[in-house]
């Protein structure tokens, strides 16, 4: 079973960029265009993890985590924020609203698979 | 990371500076909705996020100093006065400049960009300032080789054993990060031992599902540095209570660690975390399962995980989300690669061939009534053309960006001329072809510049003239009677006649004594040659004249005029046709040759006879039309082609050039009226003098489509006739 990703971004090249790291690295990848789209699509493809922007319209990256982990959704699955800043207030809220860790953009394909095992154990 | 990554980039760059541009317009405009901020604000972002993952540093730094500004603005630290938009407005060309610098490799106005900065930098308080982005250059830092660091040879890393205590608090376990993923990350690392302590596990009557219980004792034996096994517990950091203990924390790695601090500013932690997931990843693309089946700890008691804040916000964006739904969604759209529709562009060009060849069939059937056929073939042709429409609709695309380009173009060119001008769009969803609008872009921006540079006078000298202080451009685009009319209207001085005309004396375009109207003064402008710049100005007098701007809407097969008041303005005029690819002509022979004459520039056709003929010279006639002279240009003649000594030409069509210059195209025949494919003979032929494109009849032969404008600028007796006019005008 190949590990299930949602990617959440509303730029073309993060989702393209996303997407050939992780089908390289063997995830199956399906992605969503703002935090809206995200929620909407997160019932039906399931995703074993969940990796989203921040800033986006229609409903944040902050209200993609809030929604997923409320008690609608009620989703256990490990949440990556990707963030341009390491700014730690910005991963503190994203904590707070239960992020599971992040990933900081410009990413490399390396830290993006360890960031994805480090909260599924997948490498792939 | 491949190319076509790059491209999407490039394209979507397009897509949010046209954003930016449209938004910075509309607050400019007065409007200062919050969302239109914000989605500048989202734009330049991702622009920046973007250009970060191509580590194409300049656009970052930038980016980032533009977005940190808009960021002040929606948090409402800073207010949008005109001064700021005026800045925003010109950083977010430089940002245009930046990016096109980045795709096509140029080079950008450094100081330009310094001075920007420096003013974007103003807006910034000072702690927001330090948070400067640090490009990353895509993973050059995280992959740096250990080795490398201090100079030295590669040493060979020393295996370490560290003892782990990893006590998760309840609060982790809310945020979704799982212990047994986090072991098996430093698995991957070398040996692990793993020893659950559960010695606070209460008993079951006493336990509390929402509480963290356990622990585990970790001892991992690796050639990893500390680093590494830190950046494993990077999500969990507060989040749980650890400790790790090396068994002599060696000094070379301190040396190392501290090189890697001094390079990357960074905590150690997250510098160097990649390097052991590389390995990782590289075992499993391999397909190498892990050798040794990993003892799976405990389950971590798992409490029910609902975070009570996520909660109780959760319905915040919700009341928000459903504001965003009322707005209604964009039409869904489909992104096609131009090459698809040129392809089928084609295909319906060769519908059209296919249905002129069937109706020549038909019509030469040795079948009396054929009536119920054409019926059929009149649908099918109907048919294709709708076909032909709904794919040019394809290729269709509102001039809005084209247009909000030029408004950067009006503002560079009023900075450098220190005038104040300011342009005005109409007409913005009027739908043009693609390559049009490409070409369009060029003759425009020159068009633009000169209104600016020549046009519009000075602030002061409007003042004098009664003129608001402000000049205004107008561009507008419409739709006319199967073309496209674009209007670029200026409020300026108009053309200086006496002037013009003078320099055309100069430079021998005209002669001396030559008496002009006042449209054809104008249309000097056009002439290959002329420059009104008395220096070369370092904007619009860039070495080429009107008569490129002429070209480039002729090449388009369109018309370009010049209208003009004293005082009041200019306008230019341009006339395209809707497409590219089909154009409606009149299918006539010339010594035996089919060709065919563009409907759009015949004014009228006619039989000739002998008495309307009068001679100019010794080899020149004219065509005597209801008590006027017209030139006539014999096309078998000018294209080099014999006629048998029985055939004469005794058509005429008359033809009316840019100038207003009249003149009758001598043809043989005219056989039909019909909806023609444009063939370009690029790369098949050289230019040929005369001859515009080519064309599949029904028969199936090529026919030639001609260039009415050239053949009359190559024929001696219109020459002739024009030098003769003007002369008779001046005496």
């Amino acid at each position: 079973m190949k590990t299930k990703v949602l990617a959440i971004d509303d730029s073309r090249t993060i989702r393209n960029l996303l997407a050939a790291t992780l089908e390289e690295a063997g995830f199956e990848y399906h992605c969503a265009v703002d935090g809206r789209d995200g929620v909407d699509m997160y019932p039906d493809v399931d995703p074993d993890v969940v990796i989203t922007d921040i800033n986006m319209p229609n409903l944040d990256g902050f209200g993609v985590i809030e929604e997923l982990r409320g008690s609608g959704i009620n989703s256990k699955v490990p949440i990556l924020v990707l963030t341009t800043e390491s700014a730690p207030e910005l991963k503190a809220r994203a904590r707070g609203a239960g992020a599971t860790g992040w990933i900081t953009k410009p990413f490399d394909d390396a830290s993006l698979i360890f960031a994805l095992k480090r909260v599924t154990g997948a490498a792939a | 990371m491949s190319g076509s990554i790059q491209d999407t980039f490039f394209e979507e760059c397009e897509e949010l500076l046209e954003a930016t541009d449209e938004g910075l317009t509309a607050i400019e405009g007065g409007d200062h909705d919050p969302e239109v901020v914000n989605a500048i604000f989202r734009a330049v972002h991702s622009i920046k996020g973007g250009a970060g993952a191509f580590g194409l540093d300049d656009l970052v730094a930038f980016a980032h100093r533009f977005e940190t500004v808009f960021d002040e603005v929606r948090s409402n630290r800073l207010e949008l006065d005109p001064k700021l938009v005026q800045l925003l407005l010109r950083s977010s060309d430089q940002l245009s400049a930046l990016v096109e610098a980045a795709r096509d490799g140029g080079q950008i106005d450094e100081a330009h960009n310094d001075t920007l900065l420096a003013a974007l930098d103003e807006y910034i308080p000072e702690e927001e300032e330090d948070l400067t982005f640090e490009p990353m250059g895509l993973g050059a830092a995280p992959m740096v080789d250990l080795g490398d660091i201090g100079g030295g040879e590669p040493a060979e890393p020393q295996e370490e054993t560290y003892r782990i205590r990893f006590q998760p608090l309840k609060e982790m376990y809310g945020t979704g990060n799982e212990p047994f993923f986090l072991f098996q990350a430093l698995k991957d690392m070398g040996e692990l031992t793993v020893k659950l302590d559960d010695n606070e596990l209460p008993g079951f009557d006493a336990m509390d599902t929402s509480e963290a219980y356990l622990a585990w004792d970790l001892v991992l034996v690796t050639k990893e540095l500390r680093s590494v096994v830190e950046a494993v517990f990077e999500f969990v950091e507060g989040l749980c209570e650890l400790s790790i203990e090396g068994d002599g924390d060696a000094e070379a790695e301190a040396n190392a660690l501290a090189n890697l601090d001094a390079m990357f500013s960074t905590p150690p932690a997250t510098a160097a975390a990649p390097t052991a997931p590389a390995a990782a990843a590289a075992d499993a693309a391999e397909g190498e399962a892990p050798s040794a089946p990993f003892e799976p700890p405990v389950p971590a008691p798992k409490p029910e995980a609902k975070p009570a804040p996520a909660e109780e916000k959760a319905s915040a964006p919700k009341a928000e989300s459903g504001k965003q739904e009322q707005r209604g969604g964009p039409k869904p759209t489909l992104r096609v690669e131009l090459e698809r529709v040129d392809r089928l562009i084609n295909a319906v060009g060769e519908l059209i061939i296919n249905h002129s060849m069937l109706a020549q069939q038909i019509a030469n059937l040795p079948v009396s009534d054929t009536r119920d056929v054409e019926t059929e073939l009149e649908g099918f042709k109907n048919l294709a053309r709708d076909i032909q429409e709904g794919v040019m609709a394809i290729r269709a695309q509102p001039v809005k960006p084209l247009f909000q380009r030029m408004a950067r173009i009006v503002r560079e060119a009023s900075s450098a001329t220190g005038k104040t001008c300011k342009l005005v769009n109409e007409g913005e969803n009027t739908e043009v072809d693609k390559t049009v609008i490409e070409r369009l872009s060029d003759p425009l921006t020159h068009i633009l510049r000169n209104a600016v540079d020549h046009g519009i006078e000075k602030p002061e000298d409007r003042t004098t003239a009664g003129k608001s202080n402000i000049g205004e451009i107008r561009l507008s685009a419409s739709h006319r009677s199967g073309s496209v009319c674009i209007e670029i209207k200026d409020d300026g001085a108009g053309v200086n006649r006496p002037r013009v005309k003078q320099i055309a004396i100069e430079k021998g375009l005209i002669p001396e004594n030559a008496e002009l109207t006042d449209a054809e003064i104008d249309n000097l402008l056009f002439a290959p040659g002329f420059s009104t710049a008395k220096e070369v100005s370092n904007l619009s007098g860039r070495g080429v004249g009107m008569d490129v701007v002429k070209n480039a809407v002729t090449g388009l097969g369109g018309r370009i005029n010049i209208s003009s008041t004293p005082g009041k303005g200019s306008t230019f005029t341009i006339i395209l046709p809707l497409t590219l690819a089909v154009m409606d002509g009149m299918v006539v022979s010339v010594a035996d040759q089919t060709m065919v004459v563009p409907i759009t520039s015949i004014v009228e056709t006619m039989r000739g006879s002998d008495d309307m003929i009068n001679s100019l010279g010794a080899d020149g006639t004219l065509l005597s039309i209801r008590g006027n002279f017209v030139p006539i240009c014999d096309v078998a003649g000018s294209l080099g082609l014999y006629r048998e000594s029985d055939q004469q030409a005794g058509v005429y069509l008359l033809v009316e050039t840019e100038t207003g210059q009249r003149c009758a195209l001598a043809v043989d025949d005219i056989h039909d009226q019909r909806q023609v494919v444009i063939k370009s003979l690029d790369g098949v032929c050289g230019e040929i003098a005369g001859v515009a494109a080519a064309t599949i009849l029904g028969d199936g032969k090529i026919a030639m489509i001609l260039d009415p404008e050239s053949i009359i600028a190559a024929s001696p007796t219109a020459a002739a006739f024009d030098t003769e006019r003007r002369m008779s005008n001046a005496s």
